[in-house]
C-alpha cells in the first residue's frame, strides 16, 4: 500500500518536474533526474502512444508505471495502460471488434494461442528475440511460441514448486534441505523414525476443493517426464489412464498418502490449504508443497527467511534429464501492432533493464537472467528467481488451469478429492476424470 | 478511502437518476391514466395497473425460463443442439446419481423434523409463563445466513491431523463418553444428516414461531369447551389445536420442502459437494459458473424446476380449499 502510493507520488512528481523543466531549459536537459544512456537505442518515439492493456490492477499496476517512468521520459514515449479484472473476456472482444491494444500483458498460454489463432498477434521484433534469446530459457520461449514461431516475451512470473519448512526445526533436528527427490523422501523417514510427521498436506478450498493435489500431479508429472510430455497431456493426447501419468499418481501416493509421513490421509482431504501448514513453524508437521504466495498465509509475524520461523526449499527433481522443471505462471507481452514505438516498448518490456528497475520497487519476480539476485529484497521472490531465471530451467504452466474446466476446475478436483477422502483406486481416478474430458 | 469516494458519488447520482426516474415514469402513466374517460376507462386502467407486472414477469420470469429450456437441449456453449444427453447425464452418470439421492433425501427428511420440532416447541412455548425470552433464542439462529451458520457448525464438526491440536465440539462431547474424535464430514452417508442439522437448526426457530402464531390464534372458547368435556393432553392436542392449524403446518412444511430442495449454501460452505454430499443446486452452481457448462447447468435447473411444481400444485389446491371452506 505504502509502496504503490509513494510509486503513484513519485511518477507523478516525475511527470511535473519533467514538464516543468522542459518548459525553461527545453527538451535536452530535461531528463536530469534519470540516467538516460541505457535509453539511447530507443530513437524516433518521442510523442509517440503506446496502449497496453491487461488484467494486473491497482495497486500493482501504480508500481509497474513507476518502474518505466525513466524509460518513458527518456525516451519521451507515452504508455498508456489500462488494467481490468474482465480482461480474458475482454481481450478477445476487443480483437474481434478490431480495437485491439498495441500490447496485450496476457497470462495464460491458452489464450495466446487463442489470440493467435484470430491472425491479429504479431511475431517478435528482433530486439525481443534478441532479449529472449539473451536472458530466458528455452522453455520460456516455448511458451510464448505458437505453431513453431515466437511471439511473446515474458514479464512477470511466480513460481509454485516450493516446500515450506523451519530453519529453526531443520537446524534444532539436524536435518538438512533436500537436493534430491529420494533425498526428500529418506529425510521423511527420518523423521518418521523421529516420530515426527514429515509432510503437511491440506487440498481443502470451499468449491475448489482438490486443487492443491492437482498441482502435486503437475509437479511430479513434469519432474519425471519433461515439457513435452506435460503438453501433450494438458491437450489429452496423453491421457490420464496412460501408463506414464499412472505411474506419476503412484508416485505422489506414495508421497503425500503415505501414512507414514503424513499421519491421517483422509484429513488432508478435510484441512484448507491455508491450514495446512500453519503448525510448521512450531515442528508440529515438517514440510509443505505450496506455492510461493502461501508465506501470505503465515501468522503475521513469522519470519520467514533462510534462517528463521519458516522458509522454503526448491521442490527436489526426479529425473536428472529434466533440469531445473519449475511449475508457476506468468504473463506474456503480445503485440498487436508493429509501430516502431510498440515494438521499442515491447523490447524494453523483455530487457533486465526493465525487469531491474520493478524488482527494485517492489514484491515482484522476473525470470529474466539478467536481474541481479541481489536486487531481490524478499528471500522468497529471491529464491523463486533463482529456479526461474535458470537458463536451463524447464518451465510449467499449471496444467488442469490449461485443460477443459469440465476436467480441470471439475472431475480432476472432484475425483482428487475423492482419491484422498475415499482411497479411491488411482486407475478409477484417472478412467472417471478420462471420461469426463469433452468429445472434440 | 479516497478510492471509496471517488467512486461513491457517481453510485449515488446514478440510484438518484434511477429512483427519480421510476416516479417520474409512474407519474406520466397515472397522468394518461387519468385522462382516461368514459368507456375507456376500463382497458385504461387494465393496462396500467397490469402492465408493468406482466412486462416484468414475462422479462424476468417467463422468457429466461424459455431460454433455459431451450439451453438445457444445447451444449456446454450453447452453440449445439444435443437432444437429451444432458437429461441422460443427470440420470445415468453414477455421481449424479448420489447427487439426485440425497437431494431426495433432503427432501424427505428435513423439512419434517423442521416442522414437527417447530410444532413441538410451539406447543410447550404456549404452555410456559415466560416464553419470549426462549423463544427468541430459538428464533435466532434464523437471524443467521446459511453460510454463517455453516462456518459456525464447521467448528462442531472439525477434525484435524494428529500434528494439529483437536478443536471439534462434537469429537470432544464424543471424546467424554469414551469414545474417539472422527473426521465426521467424511463419513459418507452420516455426513449428508450432518449437513442437515444445521438447516434444521437454522429453520426450526422458523417454523416454531409461524406455528406458535397459529396456536395462539385459537379461539379460547373452544380449547374451554374441549376441556370441559375432559380433553387434555395429547387428546387436546390432537383433535382441537392440531386441526386448527393444520392449514398452517402445510404452509411451513411446503415452504420447508421448496428450501431443502435448492439447499446450496451449506454443502457449498461444509463440504463443496465433496465426500458424497453433493446435491442438485450445488452441482447447478458448479456446472454453470466453474465448469462454464450451460447445458448441463440448464438440464439441473429445469429438473429442479420440474421438482418444485408438485409441491405448488399442492400449495395453491390447499389454499383453494381453505377459501371454499370459509
Amino acid at each position: 500500500m505504502t509502496i504503490s502510493k509513494k510509486g503513484r507520488f513519485a511518477s507523478a512528481g516525475v511527470a511535473a518536474v519533467a514538464l516543468i523543466a522542459s518548459m525553461i531549459t527545453g527538451v535536452g536537459s530535461a531528463h536530469a533526474a534519470y540516467n538516460c544512456d541505457p535509453f539511447a537505442g530507443y530513437k524516433g518515439i518521442k510523442g509517440k502512444t503506446v496502449t497496453i492493456f491487461t488484467s494486473i490492477l491497482d495497486p500493482e499496476l501504480s508500481t509497474m508505471k513507476a518502474a518505466w517512468a525513466d524509460f518513458t521520459s527518456c525516451t519521451g514515449v507515452n504508455i498508456k495502460i489500462e488494467g481490468s479484472n474482465q480482461f480474458e473476456a475482454l481481450l478477445p472482444v476487443r480483437v474481434k471488434g478490431g480495437n485491439a491494444p498495441d500490447l496485450a500483458l496476457i497470462p495464460q498460454p491458452g489464450l495466446l494461442a487463442a489470440m493467435v489463432k484470430t491472425g491479429k498477434v504479431k511475431t517478435a521484433p528482433a530486439g525481443v528475440v534478441a532479449n529472449v534469446n539473451k536472458y530466458y530459457s528455452a522453455s520460456w520461449k516455448n511458451l510464448g511460441s505458437v505453431g513453431g514461431k515466437f511471439y511473446a516475451a515474458p514479464l512477470g512470473s511466480n513460481m509454485k514448486s516450493l516446500v515450506w519448512y523451519s530453519p529453526k526445526q531443520f537446524a534444532k533436528n539436524g536435518y538438512t534441505v533436500p537436493t534430491t527427490w529420494d533425498g526428500m523422501l529418506a529425510l521423511a523417514d527420518k523423521m518418521a523414525a523421529n516420530n515426527q510427521t514429515a509432510f503437511c498436506g491440506g487440498i481443502g478450498s470451499g468449491g475448489a476443493t482438490g486443487w492443491p493435489a492437482t498441482d502435486w500431479l503437475e509437479e511430479v508429472v513434469v519432474r519425471m517426464y519433461g515439457q513435452q510430455t506435460y503438453n501433450d497431456w494438458i491437450s489429452h493426447k496423453v491421457k490420464f489412464s496412460d501408463p506414464k501419468i499412472i505411474a506419476a499418481m503412484q508416485k505422489v501416493a506414495d508421497w503425500m498418502q503415505n501414512p507414514k509421513y503424513v499421519g491421517d490421509v483422509k484429513a488432508i482431504a478435510s484441512t484448507s490449504f491455508q491450514d495446512a501448514g500453519q503448525t510448521i513453524a512450531a515442528g508440529g508437521c515438517n514440510m509443505l508443497q505450496q506455492a510461493s504466495f502461501y508465506g501470505s498465509q503465515l501468522p503475521a509475524g513469522t519470519n520467514i527467511s533462510p534462517t528463521g520461523d519458516v522458509f522454503a526449499f526448491y521442490l527436489p527433481t526426479i529425473n536428472a534429464s529434466v533440469t531445473t522443471p519449475v511449475e508457476g505462471g506468468g504473463e506474456f507481452t503480445t503485440a498487436f501492432s508493429s509501430r516502431p514505438e510498440v515494438q521499442a516498448v515491447q523490447a524494453y518490456l523483455s530487457s533486465a533493464t526493465y525487469a531491474t528497475s520493478r524488482v527494485n520497487l517492489d514484491h515482484w519476480v522476473s525470470a529474466n537472467s539478467g536481474v541481479p539476485l541481489a536486487a531481490y529484497k524478499d528471500p522468497i521472490d529471491r529464491l523463486s528467481a533463482k529456479y526461474l531465471a535458470d537458463p536451463k530451467s524447464t518451465f510449467v504452466f499449471d496444467a488442469s488451469d490449461a485443460m477443459p474446466a469440465a476436467v480441470g476446475a471439475g472431475k480432476e478436483w472432484t475425483e482428487f478429492t475423492a482419491w484422498f477422502a475415499e482411497g479411491k483406486a488411482i486407475k478409477d481416478v484417472a478412467a472417471a476424470i478420462d471420461a469426463a474430458w469433452p468429445k472434440a | 478511502m479516497n478510492n471509496f469516494l471517488s467512486t461513491a458519488g457517481p453510485k449515488f447520482a446514478q440510484v438518484f437518476i434511477a429512483v427519480f426516474g421510476f416516479l417520474a415514469i409512474l407519474a406520466v402513466v397515472f397522468w394518461i391514466a387519468g385522462r382516461a374517460n368514459g368507456r375507456k376507462v376500463k382497458p385504461v386502467a387494465n393496462i396500467v395497473f397490469l402492465g408493468p407486472a406482466a412486462l416484468l414477469l414475462i422479462l424476468g420470469l417467463i422468457v429466461p425460463a424459455f431460454q433455459t429450456i431451450f439451453f438445457s437441449f444445447k451444449g456446454e456453449d450453447s452453440s449445439k443442439w444435443v437432444g437429451f444427453s444432458n437429461y441422460k447425464w443427470i440420470f445415468t452418470d453414477p455421481d449424479m446419481r448420489r447427487v439426485l439421492v440425497n437431494t431426495l433425501l433432503w427432501i424427505g427428511v428435513v423439512p419434517i423434523f423442521t416442522t414437527l420440532l417447530g410444532l413441538l416447541l410451539a406447543v410447550f412455548m404456549d404452555r410456559m409463563k415466560r416464553e419470549s425470552l426462549p423463544k427468541s433464542l430459538l428464533f435466532m439462529p434464523m437471524a443467521i445466513s446459511f453460510v454463517g451458520a455453516s462456518i459456525i457448525w464447521r467448528f462442531v464438526y472439525n477434525y484435524s491431523n494428529r500434528y494439529q491440536p483437536q478443536v471439534g465440539l462434537l469429537s470432544a462431547v464424543v471424546k467424554t463418553v469414551g469414545g474417539h474424535p472422527q473426521n465426521w464430514l467424511l463419513d459418507k452417508p452420516l455426513n449428508t444428516f450432518l449437513l442437515m442439522i444445521i438447516f434444521v437448526w437454522v429453520q426450526t426457530g422458523f417454523a416454531m414461531v409461524i406455528l406458535s402464531a397459529a396456536i395462539k390464534a385459537v379461539p379460547a372458547d373452544i380449547v374451554e369447551a374441549s376441556a370441559l368435556d375432559g380433553a387434555h393432553g395429547f387428546r387436546l392436542f390432537r383433535f382441537i389445536t392440531f386441526p386448527a392449524v393444520r392449514s398452517t403446518f402445510i404452509v411451513v412444511l411446503a415452504t420447508q420442502v421448496v428450501g431443502a430442495l435448492k439447499i446450496f449454501d451449506v454443502v457449498r460452505t461444509m463440504t463443496g459437494g465433496n465426500f458424497g454430499t453433493n446435491v442438485l443446486a450445488n452441482e447447478m452452481y458448479s456446472q454453470i459458473f466453474v465448469q462454464f457448462n450451460q447445458g448441463k447447468g440448464a438440464a439441473l435447473a429445469i429438473v429442479l424446476f420440474l421438482l418444485v411444481i408438485p409441491v405448488l400444485l399442492f400449495n395453491m389446491r390447499n389454499l383453494r380449499l381453505e377459501r371454499s371452506e370459509r
